[in-house]
């Protein structure tokens, strides 16, 4: 695996008012790497993903994609930098009053300026490659919540994006969807791209990713290989946390 | 019996006085076309604006709202139409109406909207600028289409019953349906114009009422 790092995240800060979200986070995820970040609910672990894309504004701290700092530069610049930092919500947010190939389609039209039949190709590649060509004239309410998430799935891998972040990305699923969107999850990892994803899913961690970072308190407390992590955690809190989970 | 139908049917009344209401009708509908079509897209103008949260911005647009859905229009337009001449703004009937009545439903119609604007959740915003349309983009593509089959329900509802106010129009000489009808009533000694108005009025607005009541029956769009 290639170490040249893909997304590199420096010192990041995120206060709320009196409350310090995350407390100078360092994370550096290599070309190709899959991330798998844990953590309990309140450890600053969506927030950290949230800030990756500035949806949420880091009060201090670098995030440089591809050698590129997202903090710096204007608000065009951002836009342009957010089309290579592709991100999957927990609630799917598919827009719903477009058919699942406008979907796909809307940001390469509007923001990569390409024409329609360069998107409308491109997007029908990567229903595809989720599995969701036939539904491509569908609106987003006839679909299931797995159907949906792989859609918009699509809808980011359409815009050839550098890096995905994954918030909870089943956790909003019934338990015979999540099964699906991992499949996808994983295709997307053995092609090649470089992942960062936050999810409860400990049995997909120890099958797909690289490294596993668990995250409590807004400070990253242990990374490791899935062996390393889920076998030998080293650390108190890491072991209270999987007992908890598995238990 | 007789009396009644000679006061409210007289035929030759009728007769004389028909092209004088149809020529009101004609007045009415321009003005009401034009103070939908000001008023609507004023209103959805002032709701976009408010969306990018510029606070002396919308300080501007929220006391403007406020302060036009407060006011009878009645007082606005006797105010332009008798007051104005005298600091040196002479403006025609029609155009004092169409400029009261389409300032309020802009007013009424930003409420609507910025409802309508409020109840687009905050991923669908957030996918959109996740994936590089920004703000602006994401505003016209995303939210601004989800806003407008929200809002529509109540804005036909609203559209409705401020364009009805063009009868004001017969308060400072605008010669639309109810003024036709006066003046054809004060000539004639007869109730019967009256009674034209009435049907006029109800041959304009009654379809509007039908289109209102289909739009509030059909659902927004597939259900999740």
């Amino acid at each position: 695996m290639a170490n040249r790092p893909m997304l590199e995240i420096v010192s990041l800060e995120k206060r709320f008012g009196p409350n310090t979200i995350l407390k100078k986070i360092d994370l550096k995820v290599a070309e190709g790497e899959l991330v798998f970040v844990i953590g309990p609910s309140g450890s600053g672990k969506s927030t950290m993903l949230r800030c990756c894309n500035r949806l949420e504004e880091p009060t201090s701290g670098d995030i440089i994609v591809d050698g590129r700092n997202i903090m710096a530069g204007t608000r065009r610049d951002l836009d342009r930098m957010r089309l290579q930092i592709g991100m999957v919500f927990q609630g799917f947010h598919l827009y719903p009053h477009m058919t699942v190939l406008k979907n796909v389609t809307l940001a390469q039209r509007k923001a990569l300026k390409r024409t329609k039949a360069e998107a409308d190709a491109r997007a029908i590649d990567m229903l595809e490659q989720v599995g969701m060509a036939h539904k491509a004239d569908a609106y987003p309410g006839e679909l299931s919540g797995g159907q949906q998430q792989r859609v918009a799935i699509a809808r980011s891998l359409a815009l050839d994006p550098k890096v995905m972040l994954f918030d909870e990305p089943t956790s909003a699923l019934d338990p015979e969807l999540v099964g699906s969107v991992l499949k996808v999850m994983k295709d997307l990892k053995s092609k090649g791209m470089t992942m960062v994803v936050v999810s409860h899913e400990m049995g997909f961690a120890r099958e797909t990713a690289d490294r596993v970072v668990f995250m409590d308190g807004g400070v990253v407390v242990e990374q490791g290989t899935p062996d390393e992590i889920f076998g030998a955690p080293k650390a108190e809190r890491t072991r209270a946390f999987l007992s908890r989970v598995s238990g | 019996m007789d009396r009644f139908l000679q006061t409210f049917f007289n035929p030759v009344v009728m007769a004389q006085y028909t092209p004088d209401i149809i020529a009101g009708v004609w007045v009415t509908l321009q003005i009401a076309a034009a103070v939908i079509v000001a008023g609507i897209l004023g209103g959805l103008a002032l709701a976009c604006l408010r969306s990018y949260r510029i606070r002396a911005l919308n300080f501007f647009i929220i006391c403007y709202a406020d302060i036009f859905r407060a006011l009878p229009p009645l007082v606005v337009i006797l105010i332009l139409y008798f007051g104005f001449p005298s600091i040196g703004i002479q403006l025609s009937g029609p155009m004092v109406l169409f400029i009261v009545l389409a300032a309020t439903l802009a007013a009424f119609a930003e409420e609507i909207f910025w409802a309508g604007f409020s109840s687009v959740e905050k991923g669908q915003w957030e996918a959109g600028i996740a994936t590089g349309l920004g703000f602006t983009r994401t505003l016209a593509y995303v939210a601004l289409p989800q806003a407008v089959r929200l809002a529509i329900p109540p804005l036909v509802n609203r559209v409705l019953a401020i364009t009805k106010m063009t009868a004001l129009g017969s308060a400072i000489g605008v010669s639309e349906i109810l003024s036709s009808a006066t003046t054809a009533q004060s000539f004639s000694g007869s109730a019967t114009p009256l009674t034209m108005s009435v049907v006029a009025y109800l041959v304009i607005f009654l379809p509007m009422v039908v289109v209102a009541r289909w739009l509030e029956s059909r659902t927004a769009w597939k259900k999740r």
